[in-house]
């Protein structure tokens, strides 16, 4: 009967700890402004997710407005809107993930046979800078380059490629999630290679040297050496963003979207905001918040496991 | 190693300088329509250098009370929100770092269950507004106050510390206070500037939170005008001549040349700090990527 003794002690330790808060006073009361703040700006609303089961009603409050069940889930799945949404986000995450995630690493492995430092650094100091702003000003600089009417992109198209009809990149569903997409490689791109670059940087240069006497050309060098040094990272790095799967790109999408767009560019996080900020259907979109908080704890939770399976390296 | 410049060299510096020349180029082109009459942008073609050049953009945007007001705004959000930010996470993560401290593990525990589970948009939205916050300050600052992650990043940093030095000072007989913020904080300069650039980068880019919890338009931050100048379009932030006859059609939009001027007014500070802070950011990316 050792479990119910070890369990036993377990819970006297929980309770007996409290004492120690005295002995230790001057390090809770640097830590209680945290407790307070996790309590009241992120529990609470965790609490606030009963509204999903509930038909909110201002006047009423969370706590007295009465229980409808799966009432709101029920109805957000019978509505065209929400299935569009979900998709959209499922779809445009995967093609963020099939595209978006190798492009760091070749601009990784591209810097990486660059030999003039200067024209190294000095590409990387440019390929950081969109990082730095907002999707409000990156999406106001698209808008402008990529106008139908008075955008360059369009005016070089159109002068020295032969193209007869502006393309509406931002206006159309069928180049809509393709620009989403470009665009969200351009401002982030650069940032993500920092990661590669340093691993690069930490493989042993001994490796190289020995290849070389051994006569391997570059390529040879890239296929066995590079890629196998990098791929633990790439390993975790893919794991993780996978996990982020319901993660489409709000900011993103809500600054360049627009009505026209709605059918392959509207995700579950503007579905909510519109819905639920907009036009005041909190149930509704508290209950799509949910469904989407779920699949994307279950699938965090799920690839995390599955990066400690492989080589211990979660993020927890 | 010394190898010859191949042809496969030419091919990577190619690919690389259409990348890097991809994004001078989307600046370069609109800074020269900033500095163009309108004509220019609605004329359209390829713009390297500005037509006509002209400071009327400018002008017309720095004429606006609403860029000045947004820009205090930003100021005031980032100065208050960042050094708060940065206490209260760095207290909090000093006591946790202490492996002493009471029910460590599951106040660590309840910090990050909150990366991977949230409330969500609404329930948030309908808290911020039942405790009165919206177009305050507190509205842009409190809800986002402690970061997890940033938490848990400072409290490695912390405990990363030798615990000889601490000892000492207790022998010398100053307390946890005095430790925390004359030995502590001191020694982890390197950690908190990178994370308070975080923060603040974060402030003065942050749009949302203004976009439903203010409704004040003198409370508005410098990305909401901005984003009301060019992607709402409306002139109203812009207070221009606007002729009976526009006003008739409503839905007239800023002229190009002076949303480019916008942007630019908006993100000069970014581009002037961003050589300095870029290095930090590096090095803070290289930290966070540590097992937490």
């Amino acid at each position: 009967m050792q479990l119910p003794d070890r369990t036993l002690r377990k819970r006297y330790k929980f309770f007996s700890d409290f004492r120690l808060y005295k002995k230790h006073a001057a390090l809770a009361v640097l830590f209680l402004p945290t407790v307070v703040y996790f309590i009241i700006f992120k529990y609470i609303p965790i609490s606030g997710l009963a509204m999903a089961f509930k038909d909110y009603k201002i006047g009423l409050g969370i706590w007295a407005s009465p229980w409808v069940g799966f009432e709101n889930f029920s109805f957000a799945f019978s509505t065209a809107t929400f299935t569009r949404a979900f998709m959209n986000t499922v779809i445009i995450s995967f093609l963020k993930i099939i595209t978006g995630f190798p492009a760091p690493i070749i601009l990784a492995l591209l810097l990486n046979e660059v030999r003039h430092m200067k024209f190294k650094r000095t590409v990387q100091t440019i390929s950081y800078l969109p990082h730095f702003l907002s999707w409000v000003i990156v999406a106001g600089l698209f808008a402008q380059i990529l106008s139908p009417t008075t955008g360059v992109v369009n005016y070089i198209l159109k002068t020295y490629f032969g193209v007869e009809k502006s393309i509406y990149f931002l206006g159309s569903n069928e180049w809509f999630r393709g620009t989403i997409i470009l665009t969200d490689i351009w401002k982030g791109v650069g940032w993500g290679s920092i990661l590669y670059i340093a691993s690069i940087a930490g493989i042993d240069p001994t490796m190289y040297e020995a290849a070389v006497c051994d006569g391997a050309n570059r390529f040879q060098r890239l296929r066995y050496i590079t890629l196998p040094s990098l791929m633990p990272t790439i390993t975790i790095m893919l794991i993780l963003r996978v996990g982020n799967v319901m993660v489409a790109g709000f900011d993103q999408i809500f600054n360049m979207y627009n009505p026209a767009v709605y059918k392959t560019g509207d995700i579950i996080d503007t579905f909510v905001y519109r819905y639920g900020i907009g036009q005041m259907k909190y149930s509704l979109s508290t209950a799509v918040g949910l469904f989407q908080n779920l699949i994307g704890f279950v699938m965090v939770v799920g690839m995390n496991i599955t990066a400690n399976k492989i080589n211990g390296s979660g993020i927890w | 190693m010394r190898e010859r410049f191949t042809v496969v060299d030419v091919v990577i510096y190619l690919l690389l300088c259409i990348f890097a020349l991809s994004i001078f180029f989307a600046f370069e082109h609109l800074l020269s329509l900033s500095f163009s009459p309108s004509y220019v942008a609605t004329k359209g073609g390829i713009h390297l250098l500005p037509v006509d050049p002209t400071l009327d953009n400018y002008i017309k945007v720095l004429e606006s009370k609403y860029i000045w007001m947004g820009y205090k705004n930003t100021l005031i959000r980032t100065v208050i929100g960042t050094t708060l930010q940065l206490l209260i996470t760095a207290m909090g993560a000093y006591s946790l770092s202490k492996k002493f401290f009471p029910h460590r593990s599951i106040w660590t525990f309840m910090i990050v269950f909150t990366m991977f589970f949230s409330g969500g948009l609404i329930p948030t939205y309908i808290l911020v507004v039942n405790l009165g916050l919206t177009n305050t300050y507190a509205a842009m600052i409190l809800p986002g106050l402690v970061s997890a992650f940033n938490l848990v990043i400072i409290r490695n940093y912390f405990m990363s510390l030798p615990e000889e030095v601490e000892e000492s000072c207790m022998i010398d007989g100053a307390g946890r206070f005095r430790i925390f913020f004359q030995i502590v904080l001191p020694l982890s300069k390197p950690i908190l500037a990178t994370v308070a650039l975080w923060l603040a980068v974060g402030h003065w880019n942050a749009w949302f939170d203004v976009l439903i919890y203010i409704t004040d338009d003198k409370m508005f931050t410098l990305q909401i005008v901005l984003r009301r100048i060019i992607i709402t379009g409306t002139q109203q932030m812009l207070d221009l001549n606007i002729s009976s006859e526009v006003l008739a059609n409503q839905v007239q939009s800023s002229p190009e040349g002076v949303k480019a001027a916008a942007i630019f007014v908006a993100t000069i500070p970014i581009l002037a700090a961003y050589p300095f802070i870029q290095g930090f950011f590096v090095k803070g990316i290289m930290i966070g990527s540590l097992k937490g």
